[in-house]
């Protein structure tokens, strides 16, 4: 197992998979180190190369005229950047940006998703544990939306 | 010689700079810091405006501030506005009570494409305080019924006590207007949609072919709302957005509204989204 | 049209010009020296002017410096433009009082007669950023009758610069250095071997009209010629020079450039290149009222978009940084302006070079990002970038 597969192996979107996959995976990957305030996402841009954080932080963002960025959430070691590459139309969503220098690998979306078709095993335990991560997300950001700790919570 | 203070004056002519007086007649609290103004011109002249369109509204001395005119363009005899409490001007203007004078300058801008959208269905998408500027199209859309296919109001508030003219979507509903309505947050009595407005536009089942979509509400919303209609096939010449901007003359002169090579009082507040969509995408333009 | 000869005036009688102006009712207002500056002011006769002085100019640099000659207008452009009566900094659009139900009562506005200026020593720079300000100002569906009255019944004297100041660029922006429409009489100063005097072309009836009440004679070849080789003299001596082939465009790729940051960081957002600019028009309009509240007068003053003010909505500026306000200015300036009135707002003045605090030169800037793109896509695409 090369490193970087054993780097991949340790991030919970690819925990678990067997070593022919992570090879595969890790064949549509590539290392990259960039500074603090790298913008790895635009909204609205082609999302053709999404992110893991090996080491680091990133800040999902949402720009508004009058407040400047807005965040959304903070990510960081072993958390995938960028989930849009997975369906059409291909599209960001919002702003990713580096808040700290990162050791990042770049994967290139279309040959992960090219992979995927080939190889529907592979195709179905990558979207089994990225369904579960965004399940994660999601029911998270229910919670962040409740607002609790204002004087009542926001559903009250 | 100060030519700045001449020494003669005159009574000052009507001019796009002179506020007209306008009568309070009716004052609504519609939220906890939303009112719905009805004024009368004291010059008894109706006030011929198009929906989309904008006024400049003082209370005297404490202001002047773009608020969009959310009344019947047939009923051009009050003129109603719809103003949220958040500054001196806006304050002074929702504590006013019937009786008192308020300043009008105006029509000004561009208005909502209610004539080229017919013969086809139109989407009108509003979050919050995005719904008054639309109203007027909405009125004069339900009163031309029988030109357009289907009409669908989008509308999305904060919370159920946050949502405006809630008596008159029933009554547009009945008039053949679809109307789906969402809210961020709600108790268990509320028996509506609860989630963010993007999300009823798949509900919608939209003909992308046909439709012609006008949205109104927080730039972020439409931005996302846009995404969420180009999704289902519309494309950008199709989409019309209500833009905001600091204004201080509405005339074109102060230079403050400018987005990109537009000025917004006067190629707006209503924009093609194909005309603002590359500024938008630069930030702090 | 009168012929389109060339007159000579003396400068023995050019005292005599100013007589004849202030005979027929105009103030005039031209150059001269105050607070280590050459400003505009009334002008009574040519001593008033800044006779025998020269401006130094550079980035950053405005000094007077004694000539070795008398030349009334042996300078280039001072930090006043005539925009300062075209566009004063505070005009009170109407005043009245405040009635028990808040209404407006009594509303007056200043009269607006013409206000019967000459101006002397106009520049072609200047007459053409007065044209550029009158299409901002008359040419949209709200012609400003502000403007229409201050600018109807004016006299134009101009001068056509005798030599070119160190951040002057009008060759490249096609405004100068000579005049060539916009007055009544433009005058070419001439000092060599021991004469003195002026090349007088007729521009308007008007014009011919005040000549006749003036010494002159009709020049000859060597006259006019003299004439002409001070205008190629000062259109060779630029100090600087703007490229403006697809300039519009081209900022118009560069909304992202790194640049913008980097102009940020020196910029101070001082705001004086829009005062010193002869076409930045933005105003601000504010009521002001009494103590009491029971007057109120409508002011329309001089703003600027540096300010964080100035792009403020409900809560916030939309353009709260440096890098965003220095961005706004330039590519109004220079692009932007294209598409909303038709023309270039920039005039190549080289005032906003020379008054800025921290010399940034936005011929050097435009040049940079020519010289290094760094275009941005429309909707912005993914990859490490910044």
């Amino acid at each position: 197992m090369s490193e970087l597969e054993s780097e991949l192996a340790q991030a919970p979107v690819f925990a678990g998979l067997s070593p022919a996959h992570l090879a595969v995976i890790a064949g549509c990957g590539r290392e990259q180190h960039v500074p603090s305030g790298t913008v790895l996402l635009r909204e609205g841009g082609t999302a053709d190369t999404f992110y893991l954080i090996r080491t680091g932080a990133a800040a999902l963002e949402v720009q508004s005229p009058a407040h400047g960025p807005l965040l959304i959430e903070t990510l960081h070691d072993h958390d995938v950047v960028g989930w849009s590459w997975l369906f059409a139309p291909y599209r960001w969503q919002m702003d990713g940006r580096t808040t700290r220098e990162c050791a990042l690998v770049a994967f290139d979306a279309a040959c992960l998703r090219g992979e995927c078709d080939a190889d529907h095993e592979l195709g179905y335990e990558l979207m089994r544990r990225f369904a579960a991560s965004i399940v994660d997300r999601l029911q998270a950001t229910r919670l962040q939306l409740l607002d609790v700790y204002g004087r009542a919570p926001a559903s009250a | 010689m100060d030519v700045l203070q001449p020494p003669r004056e005159h009574a000052a002519p009507a001019g796009p700079m002179l506020p007209a007086p306008a009568e309070l007649v009716s004052t609504r609290r519609d939220t906890s810091d939303t009112w719905t103004i009805a004024l009368r011109p004291l010059s008894g002249e109706p006030f011929a405006f198009a929906p989309g369109q904008f006024v400049m509204l003082s209370s005297v001395g404490h202001g002047e501030v773009p608020i969009s005119i959310s009344g019947d363009p047939a009923e051009p005899e009050c003129l109603i506005h719809t103003v949220r409490s958040v500054g001196l001007a806006t304050a002074a203007i929702c504590q006013a009570q019937p009786g008192a004078i308020l300043g009008v300058r105006g029509p000004f801008g561009t208005s909502w494409p209610v004539q080229a959208a017919r013969g086809g269905d139109v989407v009108i998408a509003a979050g919050g305080i995005g719904l008054p500027p639309l109203r007027g199209a909405i009125l004069e859309m339900l009163a031309a019924r029988e030109h357009y296919g289907r009409l669908v109001l989008l509308y999305g508030g904060r919370s159920p006590d946050q949502l405006l003219f809630t008596e008159e979507l029933e009554r547009w509903q009945q008039r053949g207007l679809e109307v789906l309505v969402t809210v961020d947050s709600a108790g268990p009595e509320w028996l509506g949609h609860v989630g963010v407005v993007t999300r009823l536009v798949r509900r919608a089942g939209l003909d992308p072919v046909t439709t012609v979509a006008m949205m109104c509400g927080p730039e972020v919303m439409m931005r996302f709302l846009v995404v969420a209609l180009g999704d289902v096939g519309l494309s950008a010449d199709r989409m019309y957005v209500s833009m905001e901007r600091n204004m201080q003359c509405g005339i074109g002169h102060c230079g403050h509204c400018q987005l990109g090579p537009t000025l917004v009082c006067r190629d707006g507040a209503v924009f093609c989204w194909e005309t603002v969509r590359p500024w938008l995408a630069i930030r702090e333009l | 049209m009168p012929a389109p000869g060339r007159l000579i005036l003396q400068r023995a009688d050019f005292d005599a010009l100013l007589d004849t102006l202030a005979r027929r009712g105009y103030t005039v207002v031209g150059p001269t020296v105050r607070d280590q500056a050459i400003v505009y002011d009334e002008i009574a006769a040519a001593s008033d002017l800044p006779v025998g002085w020269t401006d130094e100019q550079e980035g950053g640099r405005y000094r007077l410096a004694r000539r070795d000659d008398e030349a009334l207008f042996g300078y280039a452009v001072g930090p006043h433009s005539f925009k300062k009566y075209q566009l004063p900094a505070k005009v009170t659009l109407w005043r009245g009082r405040i009635d028990e139900h808040g209404g407006l009562t009594d509303v007056r506005e200043p009269a607006r007669e013409p206000a019967r200026y000459a101006f002397l020593g106009a520049r072609s720079c200047e007459l053409h950023a007065a044209g550029i300000l009158d299409r901002v100002l008359l040419g949209g569906s709200h012609p400003d009758p502000g403007d229409r009255a201050r600018m109807d019944g004016l006299f134009v004297v101009a001068v056509q610069c005798g030599e070119a100041g160190g951040t002057c660029f009008c060759v490249s922006m096609k405004t100068g250095p000579v005049a060539e429409q916009g007055f009544d009489l433009a005058l070419t100063e001439v000092l060599q071997a021991g004469e003195h005097y002026f090349v007088v072309e007729v521009g308007s009836e008007r014009g011919a009209e005040v000549m006749n009440d003036v010494p002159h004679t009709n020049a000859g070849e060597p006259a006019r010629a003299a004439a002409e080789a001070v205008h190629a003299r000062t259109a060779s001596q630029m100090g600087r020079q703007l490229d403006t082939d697809g300039l519009k465009e081209l900022l118009y790729r560069n909304y992202e450039h790194p640049r913008w940051q980097e102009v940020a960081d020196r910029c101070l957002s001082c705001g004086n290149c829009t005062m010193v600019c002869p076409t930045c028009f933005c105003t601000t309009v504010e009521d002001v009222t009494d103590l009491d509240g029971s007057h109120v007068e409508r002011e329309q003053k001089w703003d600027s978009c540096f300010t964080v003010d100035y792009s403020q909505i409900h809560g916030g500026a939309v353009r709260a940084s440096p890098r965003s306000r220095y961005r706004q200015w330039m590519t109004h300036k220079l692009a932007t302006w294209w598409d909303q009135f038709d023309t270039s707002g920039c005039v190549g003045c080289g005032r906003c070079i020379t008054w800025c605090p921290v010399a940034i030169d936005l011929t050097e800037e435009a040049a940079a990002i020519r010289a290094d793109e760094h275009p941005q896509t429309v909707l912005g695409e993914s990859g490490p970038g910044v």
